[in-house]
């Protein structure tokens, strides 16, 4: 069922080697390729338009739910709505992702619209890696759209990564905070060539005593294009840091927006924000090892998006 | 045998041209340990750059068992076991300890790397995933780098001020570590840049190096009553552009 090109994006994108355990949805070129529920997390397709929705019941913890997404055609434009909805108390691993080959000179895009419903006390860590590959012209383009509902003492754990290969990518995330949730985002991107990425978090700190951690990593490459925003929004006794470090290289060009917005004295927010070249010192180091240039700047930004 | 001949080192500082060694010539023999000690600001650092290629001279050459590696880069010079623990190491985001000494000898094994780190103080268990960022503190960080030059078959180990940094407890630790992987190795040369008394005593040679001139070299007995006299008494003359 699946050949050798859906089988390395697989990998790719979420270290499968073949069908994962638990429960599972892949989807490719388009369609549902393969489907499983497992004891208290149900995957149905909606109805009303493409994607599924994703039902994990309340207590249910240590699973995981890994739902890929592959495109292997050149000139699909696959749009996908998928629905979360995380019941009180579970505690589950999401590996999303998608990975597209192209060998062909159309664009081959896909937009997916994740929404979250994360319950009361209940915790996820949802993984999304994107990646390109193939030797055609066409675009390799990925927008999603991330929307998260935290209600009382939920927590997320969001790693979002982009290493290589996609031409263009749009993607928006907001985050909607209830009392006492947390959220932590970790972000890592590399693009090169003529790549690329703009990427837009919102994070709404609305309940009391929530709390937020944004951190993004980035390395810009030849004559790639990078924009980041990330905004948090205070609205009373809340805690929020965002952190945006690039490293920019060739004729790279990075803009970097921390937004820090509060509504309340009580809102603390922090921002730290840097772009700057690889440091000469790290070579040199790597260098008195034994490591060429090259190998050395390869193992420095290896260690940086790790 | 690494010989340095006649080095002269110039550097631009902004559009200044500064000379910063002045026709150095030294010898190291193999199995030898020696410590290049004397001012700040008297060269030290530079002659250590120059050894492993940081830094080109202006003139002179620099020769390992009779071959002329002048020319060769920083990478050459490191496989060719020319190995140096920086006087200010830098910090690397995501690299941990583990990772940075496979880094540096990639043949080595994790047993070794083990029990090279519990020598120097830094206990495995607590250290292998350590990140090699602004997090490890200074001295733990420096008792890394040494680590990361003595792990492997290093033919010329130059430390860079090792104990800077490094508490009174653990240093006798750190130079028992030195003294010993020194005298084990297979002939290494090791030379140590310091300032410590308790590394002036065991070494085969110690050289003075101010104002980017050797000013003296020999044995501890040659150069006490220089250390005593106070090494920066005598060598500021030379920067006020007296004689001594
Ligand atoms: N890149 C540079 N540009 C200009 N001057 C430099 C540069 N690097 C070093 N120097 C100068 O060269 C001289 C020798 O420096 P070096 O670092 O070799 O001294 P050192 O003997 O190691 O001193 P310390 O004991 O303080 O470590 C100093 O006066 C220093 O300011
Ligand atoms: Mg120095």
């Amino acid at each position: 069922m699946l050949n050798q090109i859906d089988k390395n994006l697989l990998k790719e994108i979420a270290g499968l080697h073949d069908l994962p355990q638990g429960a599972f949805n892949i989807r490719k070129n388009g369609v549902g390729l393969a489907r499983q529920s497992v004891e208290g997390i149900t995957i149905t397709p909606k109805t009303d338009r493409p994607g599924i929705d994703i039902v994990v019941d309340p207590g249910v913890t240590g699973q995981s739910v890994h739902i890929p997404v592959i495109l292997t055609d050149t000139g699909v434009h696959d749009v996908v709505y998928n629905t979360f909805e995380i019941g009180a108390g579970a505690d589950v691993l999401i590996v999303a992702g998608c990975g597209i080959h192209n060998e062909g000179s159309e664009k081959s895009q896909h937009d997916g619209i994740h929404e979250f419903f994360i319950r009361k006390g209940a915790r996820i860590r949802y993984v999304e890696k994107h990646y390109g590959e193939g030797g055609g012209t066409g675009e390799r383009v990925l927008n999603p759209v991330t929307i998260l509902h935290l209600e009382e003492g939920a927590t997320a754990e969001l790693e979002m990564v982009q290493i290589r290969g996609v031409s263009n990518t749009e993607r928006k995330t907001e985050v909607h905070q209830g009392p006492h949730s947390r959220l932590i985002v970790n972000e890592r991107l590399l693009t090169h060539e003529q790549q690329y990425a703009y990427s837009d978090i919102v994070v709404h700190l609305e309940g009391e005593q929530s709390s937020a951690e944004v951190q993004s990593r980035s390395v810009g490459q030849d004559r790639s294009v990078q924009i980041f925003k990330v905004g948090l929004i205070g609205y009373g006794p809340c805690k929020g840091h965002v952190a945006c470090d690039s490293i920019i290289m060739g004729a790279a060009d990075i803009r970097s927006q921390p937004e820090l917005w509060a509504k309340s004295g009580d809102a603390e927010l922090t921002h730290e924000a840097s772009i700057g070249k690889l440091a000469g010192d790290q070579i040199i180091k790597l260098m008195t090892f034994g490591l060429t240039e090259e190998e050395a700047i390869r193992t420095l930004l290896e260690g940086y998006l790790k | 045998m690494l010989a340095l001949e006649h080095i002269d080192l110039t550097l631009q500082d902004g559009s200044d041209e500064v000379r910063i060694l002045n026709g150095i010539s030294l010898k190291f023999e193999p199995g030898k340990l020696y410590v290049i000690t004397g001012p700040n600001g008297g060269g030290k650092t530079s002659i250590a750059k120059v050894i492993s290629g940081i830094y080109q001279p202006a003139r002179g050459r620099i020769m390992l068992d009779g071959k002329e590696i002048t020319g060769w880069s920083i990478t050459e010079r490191a496989k060719q076991g020319i190995r140096y623990a920086f006087q200010n190491p830098p910090r690397f985001k995501g690299i941990d300890i583990g990772w940075y000494l496979r880094l540096a000898y990639p043949e080595i094994t994790e047993n070794h790397i083990r029990s090279v780190m519990a020598k120097i103080g830094l206990c495995p268990e607590n250290y292998l995933n350590r990140v090699v960022d602004s997090t490890l503190s200074g001295g733990e960080m420096k008792r890394l780098e040494i680590a990361s030059v003595l792990l492997g078959p290093t033919r010329v180990a130059v430390l860079d001020e090792p104990e800077a940094g490094v508490d009174l407890w653990s240093f006798e630790q750190l130079r028992d570590f030195i003294v010993h992987s020194h005298q084990r190795s297979e002939g290494r040369i090791t030379i140590i840049i310091s300032h410590h008394e308790r590394f002036l005593e065991v070494a085969d040679e110690i050289v003075v190096v101010a104002g980017g001139v050797v000013q003296e070299r020999g044995t501890m007995e040659k150069i006490r009553p220089l250390i005593e006299e106070g090494i920066n008494c005598r060598w500021r003359n030379i920067c006020l552009g007296e004689e001594a």
